[in-house]
């Protein structure tokens, strides 16, 4: 039997091992069969006095011959995993998979922006259909059938069916205006965005485009009104608060008195941009709604007044987030959208900004 | 409306810059286009005279001139046959450039000779088509003088936007009344004075006192149809209009000065008296555009005892125009109503100056005088004599009274105006005020109508401008949502469909008819589209959808995936839909996986499944069925319903007919969601049903299952989920296999079951109880277990 002395003696070469002679050393002392473990079966036999003195010695050999096999152990399977792991370098500046990106397009973005500011003015947003009976989209309007107005619009007119007067891509959002007034009593704020068409193409004019109408109808409505909402959703949208509004006297047949609104523009690196008032650039009309476009939609007109306005939301997009062309709009060019359109994460709110 | 500030100030007593009333002009609502000034190319050209002329030493064809501009003898080489001294002509000095051809003058030597400048031509002024020498003024002229000032050139032409409002402003002196009204000065009278004429006037009366309620005319014989005067061509030229003969031009000149319209006939060419008279269905009229057009029995014309001569109120025919052998005339002045006139115009589709004229309502109470000032123009202009005016009809001059309250330009127009001030500008507008605020419009305000419009009157006046911002009232608190669940709906699947990689564009509304019937065709069309291409309503979203794709692939791009939301156009409304186009490469190749990857029907599934989900449809209880349509791949497409009927969405794979029409390329997977079929969310409270997550963990069973190859998964897996609702919570097919080892048509599907225990373990022979009835669920369909 081996004593204590030898056995420890063999404590550095456990510290030298590899795995399969670690392995057989473990066997050899401290296995079923192994040296230590003979010896503490020795234990039993010895008087008390001399068990007293020879149980720590050997259980005090056991452990340090326990946890150097351990500590070689750990030291061994750290190394065989490092190797592991160095044979695993990959080429980390390779591609990973790209997620395709997605976008919204910059109508949308802006309407939702809209959405989000008038809502806080506890406007409310009203649709209506594109294919339009001349009656909402014109008559209502105040725009008889000899109005001139009327032969002013480039209107698309749609084949009549059987029986039925020829009906029209409508040209303005205002026929929304009407089927509000009479669908709800008031008071009514309401915004209108959607397509709106007119025959019309060139570098300016598509002809599909966006409008967004506004409308305002209560008691004791002013033009005062008009040119606070105006003013407020504009300095919102565009986060400036330098934004200068201009009123023109001007003529719409579905308001009176009726304004067109100029904004303030500068010059910031050689771009117009809104705010100030280095020049000035026509951006929607507006106005009082006329008494007899209340009056249509069986309101009486002694009683409710109020605001209405139509604006470009193509333009207001344009003028925002600088595009200098329509016409990309409406082409589904990958490349223009990549640069221009938004995130989808880029949900206009108050407490970040309607901005993005 | 083109106007210039001398012919204004004929009207207008002022001092004003034309800064000023330009500014002013857009102030009150007559919007300034543009201000051009003709003489500022020719400000450099002076009046100078021709001291001396000698041959030139070395030239035949060239003189040698010394010539006076002002400042001394100038020595100048000049080719006009003309050139001789004691002329009077334009003198270019160095420096100055020549309209005609852009060349800019300097001192040069022309065949050895110094020539320090040159005299001008008519063209090379670009004042006129004369090239045969230089130009000869008066021996008079002011030598020294600035051409444009001497010549009168230097009158600013004003444009401006006349609103369709404002048929008084149809004429300078309507714009100049409008700006006297702005305090910009005092008006000039307007000279007139009754031709009293002799003799019977001519044969003219109206039939159709509703199209023409008054028809005015005098006759002029003998007279001479020459050039018209200087000042009256040079007006009408800064204007652009042509100047044609003095007859016309006089017609011209007080429509655009007065707003007033005229006819002048040629008395010999016409058979008889004038009337106006309703145009028989099918009566054809040369005009003087020289084109014929065909009338309605709706329409009014002037015709003699032989046919129509003239349009009423738009154009005036061919047949009896002046010329310049004219001698004898009928003068016409005429009120036609406007409603008649803008009707006839757009059936028509003719316009003219008098048109846009009538249409908007010319002055009913101004047609003898307007036809007293016309005939002194031509007796004046053109010689002749009179005769006698005549009256037929009575134009509509009774004025309309509107009850106005003063209180209403703030309460309306949100400006406070002292009514003292509201009277004196709706006085100086021509506006009859009486005591109790009653008030008149003047007769040439065919627009003004109610209280609102003298609103409008007075602001603008005042300043529209100046009016104070009031803010709206706001409600108490927090603003409230206002978006409706079909707008909830739209901005979730677009913002869902964007973070899923799809890019979001808007097509036209519109489309070929090739492109409809390639998917079915439309059921709108334009009865006037701007081009073939954008001719029918669309009745689906993906023909514009795969027209883009189209543009883009052929750009080079790998991958299309894009999206649209808007509406179709069917018959029987207007409806909200997204549609999604994927084109080319899924994936494109790479060093993980080698080969670029297709987009399959099921990349069409996932996004039909994920969007639905957005929107809050019930994607789990949906049903897979067929029925797409035909434009559709046949075997590699179908329909998302909510029971049987509601389709929420169509997806798979576009038919290769319907790709090859939009000129695409290789295999392209679609969706088309309905977004009026998903049913709203019932609004509830926030609070969600009470939850816990079971104790115990679930437990998965795997079968294998030989079924007949028209057994579908969705059946499969039903039947399996069905097999025993309380314990199964969920199944999914997890394997597909046909072919070795699988007899033919049949194909092996393996399904996944998940078991969920409640409060206790399942116990082995529970377990051995579900599986039995998952697999006698399945062989109900047919399906039997793999050994």
């Amino acid at each position: 039997m081996a004593d204590l002395a030898e056995i420890e003696s063999q404590l550095p070469s456990i510290g030298q091992a590899d795995a399969t002679t670690l392995e057989t050393l473990r066997v050899a002392l401290l296995g079923k069969q192994g040296s230590i473990t003979a010896l503490l079966k020795t234990l039993g036999k010895m008087s008390p006095d001399e068990r007293l003195e020879q149980g720590p010695r050997i259980q005090r050999v056991r452990e340090a011959v326990t946890s150097a096999i351990t500590a070689r152990k750990a030291a061994l399977d750290r190394t065989e995993l490092d190797e592991r792991l160095a044979r695993e370098t990959l080429d980390m500046t390779l591609p990973a998979d790209a997620a395709p990106h997605g976008s919204v397009h910059p109508v949308s973005q802006v309407l939702d922006e809209m959405a989000e500011i008038f809502a806080d003015l506890g406007f409310a947003v009203a649709t209506g259909p594109e294919i339009e009976d001349q009656w909402h989209n014109f008559t209502a309007l105040n725009m008889p059938e000899s109005h001139p107005a009327r032969a002013m619009h480039d209107t698309f007119y749609l084949k009549a069916r059987e029986g039925e007067e020829a009906k029209v891509l409508r040209t303005h959002t205002s026929p929304v205006q009407i089927r509000t007034m009479m669908g709800q009593e008031p008071p009514i704020r309401i915004i209108a965005p959607g397509r709106v068409y007119r025959s019309d193409w060139d570098a300016t004019h598509t002809p599909m485009f966006h409008q967004i109408e506004g409308l305002v109808i209560d008691k004791g409505i002013t033009l005062g009104h008009l040119k606070w909402t105006l003013e407020t959703f504009l300095k919102a949208f565009f986060e400036r608060d330098d934004i200068v509004l201009r009123l023109r006297p001007s003529y719409f047949p579905f308001t009176e008195p009726s304004a067109e609104v100029d904004v303030g523009w500068t010059m910031e690196k050689g771009r117009r941009v809104l705010g100030g008032s280095e020049g000035w650039m026509e951006l929607l009309g507006s106005g009082m709604v006329h008494p007899k476009v209340i009056a249509a939609c069986g309101l009486d007109p002694n009683e409710w007044q109020g605001f209405a306005f139509g604006v470009g939301v193509d333009r207001l997009a344009m003028l925002k987030y600088g595009m200098d062309d329509l016409r990309p709009f409406f082409e589904g060019d990958a490349r223009w959208i990549k640069h221009y359109g938004f995130s989808a994460l880029d949900v206009p709110t108050l407490s970040q900004g309607v901005g993005a | 409306m083109k106007v210039t500030l001398d012919w204004l100030k004929q009207h207008i007593d002022t001092d004003a810059s034309l800064d000023t009333i330009v500014e002013t002009l857009t102030r009150i609502g007559l919007e300034v286009e543009g201000v051009e000034n003709p003489g500022a190319t020719l400000a450099a050209f002076r009046v100078a005279k021709v001291l001396s002329a000698a041959p030139h030493p070395q030239a035949d064809k060239l003189q040698v001139l010394s010539v006076d501009a002002g400042d001394g003898p100038l020595q100048v080489v000049c080719g006009a046959p003309n050139a001789r001294a004691g002329l009077v002509g334009v003198f270019g000095a160095p420096g100055a450039t020549v309209p005609s051809n852009g060349m800019a003058l300097k001192v040069a030597a022309i065949r050895g000779v110094e020539s320090n400048g040159m005299m001008c031509s008519t063209r090379e002024l670009e004042l006129g088509e004369e090239h045969d020498g230089i130009i000869e003024l008066p021996a008079d002229a002011p030598i020294g003088m600035a051409y444009p000032d001497y010549a009168g050139l230097n009158d600013p032409v004003i444009e401006v936007n006349v609103l369709p409002n404002r048929p008084d402003c149809m004429g300078v002196r309507g714009i100049a009344l409008d700006l006297v009204a702005a305090g910009l000065g005092t008006a000039k009278p307007l000279a007139y004075a009754a031709v009293a004429g002799e003799g019977a006037g001519p044969d003219v009366r109206t039939d159709d006192t509703d199209g023409c309620p008054a028809f005015y005319a005098q006759g002029v014989t003998g007279l001479v149809n020459g050039t018209a005067p200087e000042w009256m061509r040079r007006r009408l030229t800064a204007i652009g209009q042509r100047s044609i003969s003095t007859l016309v031009d006089i017609t011209n000149y007080v429509m655009f000065d007065l707003g007033r319209p005229l006819h002048v006939y040629d008395r010999a060419k016409l058979s008889g008296g004038l009337v106006a008279r309703k145009a028989s269905a099918g009566e054809q009229v040369l005009a003087l555009n020289g084109k014929t057009y065909t009338l309605a029995e709706t329409m009014t014309v002037i015709a003699d005892a032989a046919h129509v001569h003239d349009i009423g109120g738009i154009m005036g025919g061919e047949d009896s125009g002046v010329t310049p052998e004219t001698t004898d005339v009928v003068i016409e002045c005429a009120y036609f109503d406007p409603d008649s006139i803008a009707r006839t115009g757009q059936a028509l589709m003719l316009t003219s100056d008098a048109r846009s004229r009538f249409e908007r309502g010319v002055d009913p109470a101004f047609l003898e005088e307007g036809l007293a000032i016309a005939t002194r123009l031509v007796l004046d202009l053109c010689g002749g004599s009179a005769s006698e005016p005549t009256h037929s009809g009575t134009p509509p001059t009774t004025r309309k009274r509107i009850a106005y309250d003063p209180a209403r330009a703030e309460t309306l127009g949100g400006l406070a105006v002292a009514p003292e001030r509201q009277r004196e500008i709706l006085t100086a507008l021509g506006f009859t005020v009486e005591d109790d605020w009653t008030v008149l419009p003047p007769p040439a305000r065919r627009d003004v109508d109610g209280p609102a419009d003298l609103v409008e009157e007075v602001i603008r006046i005042v300043g529209i401008d100046s009016v104070p911002a009031t803010p709206l009232p706001r409600a108490a608190g927090v603003a409230k949502p206002t978006a409706t669940p079909a707008q909830k709906i739209e901005s979730r699947v677009r913002r869902a469909a964007a973070a899923r990689g799809l890019n979001e564009t808007i097509t036209w509304s519109f489309l070929s008819d090739a492109q409809a019937t390639a998917i079915g065709g439309a059921s709108w069309t334009l009865a006037n589209p701007i081009s073939e291409e954008l001719k029918v309503m669309r009745p689906s979203l993906l023909p514009g959808l795969l027209a883009a794709a189209e543009r883009n692939m052929k750009r080079g791009a790998g991958g299309v995936r894009l999206f649209e939301l808007g509406r179709r156009y069917l018959a029987d409304g207007e409806r909200p839909t997204l549609g999604v186009v994927l084109a080319g490469e899924a994936r494109p190749r790479g060093w993980q996986d080698g080969k670029a990857t297709q987009f399959t029907a099921y990349d069409a599934k996932a996004e039909a499944l994920a969007l639905l989900a957005a929107a809050g449809a019930p994607v789990d209880n949906l049903q897979v069925m067929g029925e797409a349509g035909d434009a559709w791949h046949p075997g590699q497409s179908g329909t998302l319903r909510l029971g049987p009927k509601t389709v929420l969405a169509a997806f798979g794979m576009v038919h290769p007919l319907t790709t090859r029409a939009f000129d695409v390329d290789g295999p392209v997977a679609a969706v088309e969601l309905y977004l009026d079929a998903i049913p709203a969310k019932r609004a509830s409270s926030f609070a969600r049903a009470a939850y816990a997550p079971p104790a115990l963990q679930a437990v998965r069973r795997d079968f294998a299952f030989l079924v007949p190859d028209n057994v579908s998964g969705e059946a499969l897996v039903r039947a399996a989920r069905g097999a025993d609702k309380a314990a199964i919570v969920g199944a999914r097919v997890f394997d597909v296999f046909t072919g070795t080892g699988v007899e033919p048509g049949h194909k092996s599907i393996a399904v996944e079951v998940t078991l969920q225990p409640g409060e206790k373990s399942f116990t082995e022979a529970e377990l051995k109880a579900v599986a039995d009835k998952v697999v006698a669920a399945a062989a109900k369909l047919g399906a039997s277990l793999r050994g």
